[in-house]
């Protein structure tokens, strides 16, 4: 099965796709931004500011998960020894990085208003924090690093300590008392949700998994191609 | 309707600069990422240039070289 990850056969398709992936990103988000700023209605208790939540939430979201699947794709690549899905977990780590550093300053945006301070050392926010500086380690390690077997290794590590943060970050407001409110959207009970918000919230967070996808596209061809400028050296 | 799209009943700031931010962040990705891409296809093209006769058929052999070179301008 690991045969069709080769890069190889991958480039064909990722090669040809962000041009339809960014078209296809440009519709959604202007769908999700007429409804997040224009459509959808004020909230009773905080106003016009719950519109922050369209980007705050999917930003926040995107983040945690992309750190997820990073995770287990340098777990999987170390195992099974598919260097390829180290290069996919790199190429994915650039935007949910960036979408840390938009949940985090949509937050405090979104807290001046509603807690009357831009900043909290409240445990969501803190966890948070602390993603975004794996997500840096990651990165980082990354460019400090020449030998491939040494960064498997590290990024490894990185990956699985940053991971360890992901449950709380998701579980904090429930297992502590924080400033920040408790998830209004469950997968397996009832969401306190109402649909004309629930149904710009979903569009938006279509729109940031698209850029993400689009990024990611980008990045990983980049990768692709540096392997192959260093293959065309070695001719 | 305009000046409630604008001012928002006071959170107008907020909200704006929180979507101004968020789009401004993709942007600057966007265009990195992209900026990134074209120097790394530019290095490419230039090195497949600089290989002799037989070099560059060895190259364009290989399924991903032929790839790159068919979608240098796909993004």
């Amino acid at each position: 099965m690991f045969k069709y990850f080769e890069p190889n056969k991958v480039f064909s398709i990722t090669s040809k796709a962000p041009k339809y992936v960014l078209i296809f990103f440009i519709t959604i988000v202007s769908i999700g931004l007429i409804e997040a700023l224009i459509l959808s209605p004020e909230d009773y208790k905080q106003g016009n500011s719950v519109r922050i939540m369209y980007v705050h939430v999917p930003a926040a979201w995107i983040s945690l998960g992309i750190f997820s699947m990073i995770t287990f794709l340098s777990i999987f690549g170390y195992i099974f020894k598919i260097k390829n899905f180290f290069l996919i977990a790199k190429s994915f780590a650039p935007s949910g990085f960036v979408f840390n550093i938009i949940a985090l300053v949509t937050g405090s945006i979104w807290g001046k208003p509603t807690w009357g301070t831009w900043w909290a050392w409240d445990a969501r926010i803190t966890s948070m924090l602390i993603l975004v500086l794996f997500y840096a380690l990651y990165l980082i390690s990354w460019r400090i690093y020449e030998n491939k077997d040494q960064i498997y290794k590290i990024t490894l590590i990185i990956t699985i300590l940053g991971f360890i943060n992901v449950p709380i970050t998701k579980f904090s407001v429930d297992w502590w008392n924080t400033l920040h409110q408790p998830a209004s959207i469950n997968i397996f009970t009832k969401s306190s949700i109402h649909e004309s918000m629930l149904f710009p919230l979903v569009i938006m967070t279509a729109a940031f998994a698209l850029f993400s996808l689009l990024i990611f596209l980008m990045k990983y061809n980049t990768e692709l191609i540096k392997i192959k400028n260093k293959g065309l050296d070695r001719i | 309707m305009i000046d409630n799209l604008i001012f928002m009943n006071g959170y107008g700031l907020y909200v704006w600069s929180a979507f101004i931010f968020t789009f401004f962040c993709f942007t600057s990705l966007y265009l990195i990422t992209r900026k990134q891409y074209l120097r790394e296809n530019k290095k490419f093209i230039a090195k497949f240039g600089n290989l002799n006769s037989e070099r560059a058929a060895l190259a364009r052999n290989q399924n991903i070289n032929k790839e790159i070179l068919s979608n240098i301008s796909n993004i």
